[in-house]
């Protein structure tokens, strides 16, 4: 096992366990916290696939910025008082295993129709392509710079256009008292 | 409001300029000012290596004189205690037993002079008050204690040394070696 | 698969003294605010502790691991042990791509002087400056004392306003050198004339490294914008449940991102281990010694640069909490980003001709 490997397996376990426990915690402040740890895996994992800048700019604006105000939020919340009853009703219960199947369904076919995941070996067998770490340089910020403002400048330009909305929208709340 | 000194500064009340609302040029100001206290002289002095010479006419803690036999003077009167605006002297009288002429100067004595330092001003009217030149102010200022008892000072604590005994604690305490 | 053991040892020898010094600049900042804060105030500083008080910072530090180690009760164990050591993590983790000078040879191996050349370095210290806020915002809330919350929140949301013009600042100076690394950065500045003084991007870039400055001094949390510590007015601060080393820590750590910011600082805008008016790839000859006339032409500039913000603390009194937002979010990302459409528009005009 390379060193490579053993990074990637470790990362992976950090990002799982680290999941599990955003979920499991009782306190959401411990929540956050463990969020943040499935942050820097994921960061890793970035820097694993050779793509620097996408792992700085993950930590800068997820870990760094987003994070921060959740805190805040939660910080500020009613925190001496216990975590509310799980007393849900049934349409939410139904709601939440719908929605949650839907995404599951969506990732599934994901995976499955992406067809570079698998190639076919010298015997004519579907085999797992072997995942490949630190080629390629579409993470790097002169190359995924130049490709977000040829190729995809329109989606690039429309997101922008969203961002701006939604401050505007803040502002307006915010002005409204 | 007539100015009773040419030294007060009316208050500006006019709208900044634009340089002052930039702020920064006001900070270099403030800045070279304090730079240029780098090359002042320090009026700060390295305390137990050097002191200060006390004023000729500085007042600290009182002393009962004793004549050159080493009889004490005080024979209390009460003009000292009268004389003083802090009321911070009291004392007992006594009278000279045949046999004490080696100690007493006068034939009534002081049995018991206190001097309370926390209600002394040291403004030196006892020792003008004195007739038998008994009390006088020293040099020496009043040490700092722990608790209040402990700044009455008593007889014992308030005599100079005895000329014939300890000729040079008595010299030391006049101020004459 | 081979490991080249040398180079882990040179990286690993490398953090090592990077981290040793700046512990000891670190200490010894403590030791120049006291002596700089008395020269400026007419006074004489510490003077008792060895020659010139020099031995004060062990004093200090021996006085603070004497303490008595407080947790709080209600406070949560974990994360008040924890708040005060990310503070620290953080604090020396942007040291890894700053370098430090230009290569030295050691053994017939040419050594970089910088412990990581990557290609994000200036994102990389972003990163890191970003996580600093939960080393505060940690430990003010695991103290369980509604006054060190409100000043971790009051400390997080003044060092997430200001990393916002610190950041836009910098894009203006990105855009001219065209490279995140930071070896790069001070190579470009080395090549201009005057023996690379007039290659200094402070010359380009007057007002990018105003705006720089000024967030870096909130981001340290140095006066006038020491709100999340002012001792004398709003109660202590987020590390108000803290004693002994913790405290130490907290307030090590603030030392440490001063001498930090300095030195990065110095590396963008004041060209790194230039030595000004002195050509070096014509004493290319001399070695190890051109490597060392870089170290102290960097030493110099951090050193100014620490005076700098000691001398702007004992003269500037604090702002007002409206103040501060004030200027952060109306006048300093305002003119940020003036100032990076007009540097967009002019390397845009120059690359044009």
């Amino acid at each position: 096992m390379s060193i490579t490997e053993i990074v990637f397996w470790f990362l992976s376990g950090l990002a799982l366990v680290s999941a599990i426990m955003v979920l499991l915690s009782k306190n959401p402040v411990h929540s956050v916290l463990w969020l943040i740890a499935v942050f820097f895996a994921i960061s890793g994992h970035y820097i694993l696939l050779n793509a620097q800048f996408l792992a700085i700019v993950n930590l800068i604006v997820y870990a760094g910025a987003i994070m921060v105000l959740f805190l805040f939020v939660i910080m500020l919340m009613n925190q001496g008082s216990e975590p509310e009853p799980r007393s849900k009703s049934m349409w939410i219960k139904m709601a939440g295993a719908i929605s949650g199947g839907s995404l599951l369904l969506v990732m599934v076919a994901v995976i499955r129709q992406s067809a570079n995941l698998v190639v076919r070996n010298e015997a004519n067998d579907i085999v797992p392509k072997e995942a490949v770490a630190r080629v390629g340089d579409i993470g790097l910020i002169e190359k995924l710079g130049n490709v977000l403002f040829t190729e995809y400048v329109v989606p690039f330009e429309i997101s922008s256009v969203l961002f701006l909305s939604a401050m505007v929208g803040a502002v307006v709340i915010g002005k409204k008292e | 409001m007539q100015a009773l000194t040419n030294r007060a500064k009316v208050v500006d009340r006019k709208p900044m300029t634009f340089i002052e609302r930039l702020y920064l040029w006001n900070i270099l100001k403030g800045m070279f000012i304090t730079f240029s206290h780098i090359f002042k002289k320090r009026p700060t002095i390295n305390y137990p290596e050097k002191k200060r010479p006390f004023s000729p006419v500085f007042r600290g803690l009182h002393v009962l004189n004793r004549d050159e036999e080493g009889r004490e003077r005080c024979t209390a009167c009460g003009l000292c205690a009268l004389a003083c605006p802090a009321e911070a002297i009291t004392m007992e009288a006594a009278e000279r037993k045949i046999g004490e002429e080696h100690l007493y100067r006068e034939e009534k004595y002081a049995a018991r002079y206190e001097v309370n330092m926390l209600r002394c001003i040291f403004c030196g009217l006892c020792e003008e008050a004195c007739p038998k030149d008994a009390v006088y102010l020293s040099e020496t200022p009043a040490p700092p204690n722990f608790t209040r008892e402990s700044f009455i000072y008593k007889k014992e604590d308030l005599l100079i040394p005895d000329p014939t005994k300890e000729p040079e604690a008595f010299k030391k305490a006049k101020g004459l070696s | 698969m081979n490991i080249d053991w040398i180079l882990v040892l040179e990286k690993f020898l490398l953090i090592a003294t990077v981290v040793t010094i700046s512990l000891v600049i670190a200490m010894y900042e403590t030791w120049s605010e006291r002596k700089i804060a008395a020269l400026l105030q007419d006074r004489r500083g510490p003077t008792r502790a060895g020659p010139f008080g020099l031995f004060q910072p062990l004093a200090d530090g021996l006085k603070l691991f004497m303490k008595e180690e407080i947790i709080p009760n209600s406070a949560n164990r974990f994360l008040f042990i924890l708040g005060p050591c990310l503070a620290m993590m953080a604090a020396m983790m942007t040291s890894a791509v700053i370098p430090f000078g230009g290569t030295i040879e050691v053994a017939g191996r040419q050594v970089d002087l910088q412990v990581a050349d990557v290609n994000i370095g200036v994102l990389y210290v972003f990163a890191v400056v970003s996580l600093g806020v939960y080393g505060i915002m940690i430990g003010g809330w695991a103290s369980n004392n509604k006054f060190s919350l409100m000043a971790a929140l009051r400390a997080a949301s003044q060092a997430i306003s200001y990393e916002l013009a610190m950041g836009l600042s910098l894009i203006a100076l990105l855009f001219m050198s065209g490279s995140l690394s930071m070896r790069d950065i001070v190579t470009q500045q080395m090549a201009g004339d005057w023996g690379g003084f007039l290659g200094w991007n402070v010359l380009y870039q007057p007002l990018g490294f105003l705006i720089f400055l000024i967030a870096a001094f909130a981001e340290c949390n140095r006066t006038p914008f020491d709100l999340p510590e002012a001792e004398n007015e709003l109660n202590f601060g987020y590390h108000q449940e803290y004693s002994s080393m913790k405290l130490g820590f907290y307030l090590f750590a603030e030392y440490i991102n001063m001498f930090i910011s300095s030195v990065i600082m110095a590396t963008l805008f004041f060209g790194g281990y230039d030595m000004p008016f002195f050509n070096e790839s014509a004493h290319a000859h001399w070695g190890n010694w051109l490597a060392l006339v870089g170290i102290i032409a960097l030493t110099l500039k951090v050193g100014f640069f620490i005076f700098l913000f000691m001398w702007v603390r004992w003269t500037i009194p604090r702002f007002r909490y409206d103040q501060l937002m004030n200027l952060g979010w109306k006048k300093l990302v305002p003119l940020a980003l003036a100032n990076m459409v007009i540097t967009g528009a002019v390397v845009l005009w120059l690359n044009d001709k």
